[in-house]
């Protein structure tokens, strides 16, 4: 009895040692995730805002327990983070240091296609995973790279649907101008719209690239007067797009239709007052769009996530702003790295490089699925654009939702300039 | 095509590209130091206006005379804490204590602003003259930037303090025998330097949006047209700006935009092989 009661506190004390050790192991694994931030130089406005929304996410899971795997594992996420200073040398630097020095498990891209571009390749040599956003380029998807996904609508369709709302709002609309900042993502938008004009029976009078930078618009404003188009699409980036609408503007360019790529759908662009009115502008999402259960319901398709509202809600009571599309491609980027973990029970690579295939779904930022053939893989092709138009007085301007009709809040202010 | 339509905007912003250039040469042309806090200057002066206006309501033309004022001080103050003690030494250290104070700048006003584009709504209009139409906003700049080079030009050339600072740019011993308090010359000129950056950076901000950064691009631009003009001519910075502005304005008539950097660098290399001293320059 007494060598009985011996084994049975050994066995007991063996059980508690190793069940701690086994529960230990299986209870607690925080996932690091890396990225680069550009907290100076010219991206810093928006990276940060993309940053916002993936902090956001990552708090919001954190602090909800963690994503439990069916061995019981508790997985939780930290951050690794650098100031990529804007710079691409400086990008492809950083990541490597995040693949190897931090050992990060998962990467989610910087701000920007060019930033994107340069630290894919280090991802894809590192064999990490990485979700890009903020990153609309197609042409990082078609280069082999099999470990990177996009969340954005890609820039060979952003701009697209620009010239769909301007052939319904007007048929007999031929002549177009599509001037665009020289960079990679402009250049990329620019080039697939010229071709989707043509395509349409546009007759593109004027295509041509300004030099990222170009804060004088007037001489380029007098060519596109010398051509006298009907609409002027393209554009860059936030700077020279609110630039260049201003002095659209302040010259009186007499034309029916403006879209723009980035500038409009920011905020801050209410700031232009009048040179804001009427103005279009392409938007992977924006909080007007109540995208929930209820409409994936009527999709036919699963909904997985926050509501659009929901996010809102939590992104302005964390950071008294609404959030911008940035915002919400940081926190989606964060949200389909959950939902693959997730469907892959595991934090193996090629585990969740299939769960992310797979992905066919709906969030509040929209569709989400992946190409997975060989020649464009990552590339997003479930996401579309929204696009927005600045409507109302030069005091109280506000934001409408005009194309897709199935997310329209207001019909389009067309022409502009009242019909001169 | 109406080639006075290109014309005609061109001169416009070239005038406000001559002030600007203006304080980069006065501060070369008299210390021998060549700013390279020049253009967050120029910045300092687009947030001044921008700060003036969105929260006390100034109007922006009252508020560059302000943001003018505190281009004066803020310049003397520079140049007491960070270029005096190197004002001798080898041209590696000036240019590296205006670096340095550059770097400070750019980083206070990143971290106060962030790189948010700002906008300072002014709607004057704009002005038609024949076939040619352009804001009334560049109008006022050009006539405010000819006033400030009147003003300098009689500073310069009809006032005691101006003639001090002719005097120290020729010879600053031979000035201090003849008892010119040569460090306080410098510091005032280092001031009028960055005054007029100021200038130039708050007339700017009335008619394009702008970032901390965004005085990077009127920097280059001022150095091209200090070699264009001739170094230390304010007259000269002036007509370089209005020969930079006008092949701004008409190259793109002719062909793609992306071919002005190219051509404005091509007739900086030139001038500096031709005639080093620029086209109102001081011969050697």
């Amino acid at each position: 009895m007494k060598y009985f009661r011996r084994f049975l506190l050994i066995a007991l004390f063996g059980v508690l040692v190793f069940g701690t050790i086994f529960s230990a192991q299986a209870q607690d694994r925080t996932v690091v995730i890396g990225f680069t931030a550009s907290q100076s130089g010219r991206y810093n406005v928006e990276s940060t805002r993309q940053i916002n929304g993936l902090n956001l996410w990552l708090n919001q899971v954190n602090e909800a327990g963690g994503i439990i795997l069916s061995d019981g594992t508790v997985i939780t996420f930290n951050t690794v983070f650098y100031d990529d200073e804007s710079n691409t040398d400086r990008v492809q630097e950083l990541y490597t240091r995040l693949a190897t020095d931090d050992n990060a498990d998962f990467l989610i891209s910087p701000y920007s296609s060019g930033l994107t571009d340069a630290s894919a390749i280090i991802a894809e040599q590192y064999g990490k995973i990485m979700i890009t956003t903020g990153a609309a380029s197609d042409s990082t998807y078609q280069k082999g790279y099999s470990l990177v996904f996009q969340t954005y609508t890609p820039a060979s369709r952003y701009l697209t649907g620009a010239l769909d709302l301007l052939a319904s709002l007007d048929d007999t609309v031929e002549n177009i101008a599509i001037v665009h900042e020289n960079d990679k993502f402009s250049t990329d938008v620019s080039t697939a719209l010229n071709d989707y004009a043509i395509a349409m029976g546009f007759n593109v009078v004027l295509f041509e690239g300004y030099d990222s930078g170009t804060t004088d618009f007037a001489p380029f404003i007098n060519k596109i007067q010398d051509a006298a188009p009907d609409a002027v699409l393209g554009g860059g980036h936030f700077q020279d797009g609110s630039t260049f609408a201003r002095q659209m503007h302040e010259k009186d360019l007499d034309v029916k239709f403006v879209a723009l790529l980035v500038a409009p759908p920011e905020p801050n662009f209410a700031e232009l007052g009048e040179s804001a009115i009427g103005v279009i502008g392409p938007s992977q999402w924006e909080p007007l769009a109540q995208i929930d259960e209820a409409a994936a319901e009527a999709a036919g398709m699963e909904f997985y996530g926050p509501s659009g509202e929901e996010f809102v809600t939590a992104y302005m009571e964390a950071y008294e702003e609404e959030p911008s599309y940035h915002a919400a491609g940081g926190y989606v980027a964060g949200l389909l790295l959950q939902r693959a973990i997730e469907d892959a029970d595991s934090l193996d690579t090629q585990a969740v490089k299939e769960a992310l295939d797979a992905l066919d779904l709906l969030t509040f930022f929209g569709h989400i699925q992946f190409d997975i053939t060989p020649e464009q893989h990552g590339l997003q092709i479930g996401h579309s654009m929204m696009y927005i138009q600045w409507q109302g007085m030069a005091d109280a301007l506000e934001k409408d939702i005009v194309w897709p009709p199935e997310a329209v809040t207001a019909d389009a202010l067309y022409p502009l300039n009242g019909g001169e | 095509m109406d080639i006075l339509a290109f014309l005609v905007d061109g001169l416009l912003i070239g005038f406000v590209y001559g002030i600007a250039a203006m304080g980069l040469t006065l501060i070369w042309g008299v210390m021998n130091v060549i700013n390279l806090s020049h253009g967050a200057i120029i910045a300092l002066g687009m947030f001044g206006i921008y700060l003036l206006f969105s929260l006390f309501g100034v109007n922006p033309y009252i508020g560059v005379v302000l943001v003018a004022l505190a281009g004066l001080i803020t310049g003397m103050l520079i140049y007491a804490i960070a270029i005096h003690r190197v004002i001798d030494a080898p041209h590696l250290s000036t240019l590296l204590a205006t670096f340095a104070v550059n770097m400070i700048i750019i980083g206070l006003g990143t971290s106060a602003f962030s790189t948010s584009p700002r906008n300072v709504d002014v709607a004057l209009g704009s002005i038609e003259m024949g076939p040619v139409a352009f804001p009334a906003t560049r109008a006022v700049a050009a006539v405010a930037s000819v006033l400030v080079t009147g003003a300098l030009y009689y500073f310069l050339y009809r006032t005691t303090l101006g003639k001090y600072i002719r005097a120290v740019t020729d010879n600053r011993a031979a000035a201090e025998l003849m008892g010119i308090p040569s460090a306080r010359i410098l510091a005032l000129s280092f001031g009028l330097g960055t005054m007029l950056a100021a200038i130039a950076g708050g007339l700017i901000a009335t008619f394009f949006p702008f970032t901390i950064l965004s005085g990077a691009t009127y920097e280059l631009k001022s150095f091209v047209i200090c070699v264009l003009g001739g170094v230390g001519n304010p007259v000269g910075a002036l007509v370089g700006g209005l020969i930079l502005g006008s092949l701004e304005g008409v190259i793109p008539a002719f062909m793609p935009t992306s071919w002005v950097p190219v051509l404005e660098f091509i007739l900086f290399v030139v001038i500096l092989l031709v005639r080093p001293t620029g086209l109102l320059g001081r011969k050697k």
